[in-house]
């Protein structure tokens, strides 16, 4: 559980996280914005199916794994926010996209 | 002076893919056998390779190569079942046909007149292969791009996870009571009174029988037995993805997607002897990929390997017992994962028995180099 | 579009505190200077957000913090080209590096000096649980803070050891944020052992700011010390965390929707390794650390490490290091100014590396905090358990690459940064062998992801093409 700082002068944003309706501020990361939204878990691993969330929120660990726009296997935590971003958990392994 | 029997039966030198198939089908027909391996960072040729079990295209310019690679394929079921049932390890041996893939009209053609020539050979067992045009082949590989123009087909060709293979091999033996031992370089091989006396980085080690599986340093060993080995390294690079959700149901020999949901993407060939990756042949291998597979693209590499394969001069297999210290054997090839059931289930039963017959493995022996030169 | 040129004077990788200092001398000699960095902004992961903080309030996060901010100044003013958002994914011991940058694609160029300054990560916190959901690192806690705003609710924990983990501590208090308990995984065997480097902590810069910081933490949070045991426990998420300490017989738990754990950092080699630079095992510091020459050379020439890539000794040391490698990279064009740089930057490491054998021995993970038993989760990314690794050693596998043919670990996305040491050290212990004799993952580009339309972009040559396409 997370939460936002009462004032934040940044600008507001939008995105889906799974459909959902998820609030971002300009500059956060969708790792940021997921985590301060609830929304996690964001994958199942490819091996076990086990839910995973971010972990270091620096790029190392490879667990804030998302799809987003269509791209899977995105690391949330490198990604910004950008209004209007489509963004749903990475269910096991990757799909071959188009 | 009663002079006490040697340890083992048998000393692999070389603990990749061919010595352990080597030893474990040793110690299946009752062996007493040590592997002598390397450390953790050596010359290993065995975590470099593709896993296919590939049968198409082999055996031009030595007939008995076709053959040989044959036999193999064919006791690779039972190979893989035999370490499942030992081990409980599933090496998803898998044969659903492989495919060469072509990207111009001159590789078609090279390749349909390699393998016109390699089957017209005398000695060369009948077995199907077709080529297949752009439209024949998208029936099987629907994803296939605009610039594939065709490929090669055998249904005798197929994959395995090679690094469970390895893993099932080293539990096997474990289990059979094989003794393995890493870090235990080789300095020295003497042949006195019908025993081998092994000068190893874990002490001295004797036995009745020397098998030399040593990769690249087959030629320093092997001369310490008499066996003149002529084999260079020669690097390959390979590129691995991510785990995607399966979409490629048949191996290429260049492109395959393995039970874990990896795709590797393959491979080079160059006479280098630095297991290091170069940029220019990584960049012509994804782009070869990406015009194989369009959707590929968007895909990330997460790794890549560089190994040096171990080559003979003409490339095919060397199998021989030498004449100066009978009782040691070489064997050394670049198809590891392909021969391991031969290796295993063939191979190893006649060096129990301390004889490769002629009629079998006259055509792999190094005198077929001094034929060459003598002509 | 960011203009990348074929050739550069100087390449530096990483835009913390050394990679800032080393660019900005550079660009200031006139050299050609480009930076690269992934993220969108400059500062690293200890100035993260220093840029466009989105706080006003700035004893939230502290002078240390805000120290960061000239720095980011000068090197905004210095002429090096900066390009964010661009991931180094190779680089050659010829200097020609591989730089992928977001919607550009990869690219090729050529440095004549590289300087390595990616810095350091979390070292790994193998503890059962440790990957559910709502387990994260310090460090992350911190990265949300300076870059959002965002601080832990509900009930927080933090767990282990290491500055870094009480700094944590202060700022979220700072922020009005509650942390139910602190649970110190300090051993008493490594206070007892630090004091034989007590007298240069006592003169370092770190004493004075530590122990108020200690202090005023304590005040504030329920701090359980000697703590030799933790566990996450949970469906799904984090639920409780269970832990054993000194002073209580049976394990206890606490609720916890967040915990935080860390146990000090170590530095990030992946880029390094990959180019083949020679690293050796610092039992201090219970890490593989570069070799290097004084100015930050490494085995490799024309590459230097800057930073705590060259061994932990914290961001003011770090700006430093940035400044000495560059003065022996500006040497040959400046050669007065230059010895004057390397002048001041030795005498200020000196300073600021005082006392850091003193955090290192204080602060040394507990052995049973690195070296996990059963069926704790060593390799995150394929989720391979310190049972498996131990009864693989017992096969006679004697190191982490045959380690990694055999199970898999080291094998995912993350190339080893969450368990390389992990499986190292379990292996050193089962063979009853050092670390530096059983070695590390052998690592190769690409040091980060790629993809397949990037590479297959990138120039090939005849002799490339022939060695892939044989007919």
């Amino acid at each position: 559980m997370f939460k936002r700082p009462r004032e934040d002068a940044r600008a507001s944003l939008r995105f889906t996280f799974d459909g959902a309706a998820v609030e971002a501020r300009e500059g956060d990361s969708v790792a940021a914005a997921l985590l301060a939204a609830g929304a996690t878990p964001c994958r199942t691993t490819p091996v076990s199916g086990a839910p995973r969330a971010p972990y270091c929120m620096m790029g190392v660990c490879f667990d804030c794994l998302v799809v987003v726009d269509g791209v899977g296997n995105r690391q949330a935590c490198l990604v910004p926010v950008r209004d209007g971003m489509a963004v749903e958990s990475q269910r096991g392994k990757r799909e071959l996209g188009a | 002076m009663i002079h006490a029997a040697p340890d083992y039966d048998a000393a692999v030198i070389g603990g990749g893919l061919v010595g352990s198939a080597i030893a474990w089908g040793l110690a299946r027909v009752g062996q007493r056998v040590i592997v002598l391996d390397e450390g953790d960072i050596a010359l290993r040729a065995s975590r470099g390779n593709f896993a296919l079990v590939w049968v198409q295209n082999k055996g031009n310019g030595l007939a008995p190569y076709a053959g040989w690679t044959l036999n193999s394929a064919t006791l690779w079921p039972d190979f893989a079942q035999e370490l499942l049932d030992e081990t409980g390890l599933d090496v998803k041996y898998q044969r659903p046909g492989g495919f060469h893939m072509v990207l111009s009209e001159r590789e078609y053609e090279v390749r349909e007149a390699s393998l016109k020539r390699l089957h017209a050979q005398p000695g060369v067992p009948h077995y199907e292969w077709e080529m297949m045009d752009h439209a024949r082949l998208a029936s099987f590989l629907p994803d296939i791009g605009p610039e594939v123009v065709g490929a090669s087909y055998s249904a005798w060709d197929g994959h395995c996870n090679s690094l469970r293979l390895f893993r099932a091999l080293n539990v096997a033996m474990q289990k059979r009571g094989v003794d393995y031992r890493s870090n235990a370089a080789v300095s020295d091989v003497s042949h006195t009174a019908g025993e081998f006396r092994l000068s190893t980085a874990i002490g001295e080690v004797r036995a009745g029988k020397v098998v030399v599986a040593a990769g690249v340093a087959n030629a320093r060993i092997g001369a310490m037995v008499g066996l003149d080995v002529p084999v260079r390294a020669q690097r390959g690079q390979l590129l691995v993805t991510e785990k995607v959700a399966p979409f490629l149901h048949y191996p290429v020999s260049t492109i395959r997607q393995t039970d874990e949901g990896g795709v590797m993407l393959g491979d080079s060939q160059e006479e280098k002897t630095e297991a290091v990756v170069g940029h220019k042949v990584i960049a012509v291998l994804a782009d070869r990929a990406q015009r194989m597979f369009p959707r590929l693209g968007s895909l990330n590499i997460v790794r890549t390997w560089a190994a040096l394969r171990v080559m003979t001069k003409d490339g095919f297999p060397i199998y021989e017992q030498s004449s100066r210290c009978p009782g040691a054997f070489v064997a050394t090839c670049h198809s590891g994962v392909t021969l391991a059931a031969g290796h295993a289930l063939t191979v190893a039963p006649l060096i129990a028995r301390g004889l490769l017959p002629e009629e079998l493995f006259q055509p792999f022996s190094t005198r077929r180099f001094h034929v060459q030169k003598a002509a | 579009m960011s203009d990348i040129r074929d050739e550069y004077d100087v390449a530096v990788i990483g835009a913390g505190p050394a990679g800032m200092a080393a660019a900005s001398l550079c660009a200031r000699a006139r050299m050609s200077t480009v930076l690269f960095d992934e993220q969108p902004a400059p500062g690293g992961q200890i100035y993260r957000g220093i840029t466009r903080s989105p706080f006003s309030d700035r004893s939230i996060l502290g002078p240390d913090y805000w120290a960061g901010e000239p720095v980011a100044r000068e090197f905004a003013a210095s002429g090096a080209q900066y390009v964010p958002r661009a991931t180094v994914w190779s680089l050659t011991p010829e200097r020609e590096v591989g730089v992928s940058i977001a919607g550009e694609g990869a690219q090729l160029l050529q440095a004549k000096h590289v300087v390595i300054a990616t810095g350091a990560l979390e070292r790994p916190f193998p503890i059962p649980g440790w990957t559910l959901p709502g387990v994260m690192t310090a460090g992350a806690a911190q990265t949300m803070l300076k870059s959002s705003g965002i601080v832990p609710s509900g009930h927080t924990v933090l767990a282990g050891t290491g500055p870094l983990l009480w700094l944590l501590a202060w700022q979220l208090l700072r922020t009005g944020a509650s942390i139910d308990a602190i649970l110190d995984t300090t051993a008493r065997e490594s206070r007892a052992r630090a004091n034989a480097h007590l007298a240069s902590f006592v003169l370092s810069p770190y004493l004075m700011k530590g122990l108020k910081l200690l202090r005023e933490v304590r005040r504030r949070v329920r701090v359980i010390n000697d703590v030799t045991a933790v566990e996450a426990q949970g469906e799904g998420r984090v639920q409780t965390v269970a832990y054993v300490c000194a002073s209580s017989a049976m394990p206890v738990q606490l609720p916890v929707d967040n915990l935080l754990l860390h146990q000090g950092v170590v530095p990030n080699v992946n880029l390094a390794m990959s180019v083949g630079i020679e690293h050796r095992w610092d039992g201090e510091q219970l890490a593989f650390v570069p070799v290097l020459t004084p100015f930050g050379g490494t085995s490799v020439p024309g590459i230097y490490i800057a930073g705590d890539g060259g061994g932990i000794a914290g961001a003011q040391a770090a700006g430093w290091r940035g400044i000495l490698s560059a003065s022996d990279i500006v040497h040959a064009v400046h050669p007065q100014a230059a010895k004057r740089a390397a002048a001041t930057a030795q005498a200020a490491l000196k300073r600021f590396t005082r006392g850091r054998r003193f955090l290192d021995a204080y602060y040394r993970p507990a052995a049973q905090f690195r070296q996990p038993a059963g069926d704790t989760i060593v390799c995150r990314c394929e989720e391979v358990t310190a049972r498996q690794i131990v009864d693989t050693v017992a096969l006679g596998c004697p190191g982490p690459n045959q380690m990694k043919s055999f199970l898999r670990c080291g094998m995912g996305p993350c190339q080893g940064r969450l368990c390389g040491l992990t499986v190292t050290e379990l292996i050193a212990r089962q063979r009853n062998v050092s670390p530096q004799e059983v070695g590390y993952y052998r690592l190769r580009p690409p040091v980060k992801p790629i993809t397949i339309a990037e590479l297959a972009a990138l120039p090939k040559d005849e002799a490339a093409v022939k060695a892939v396409v044989r007919i």
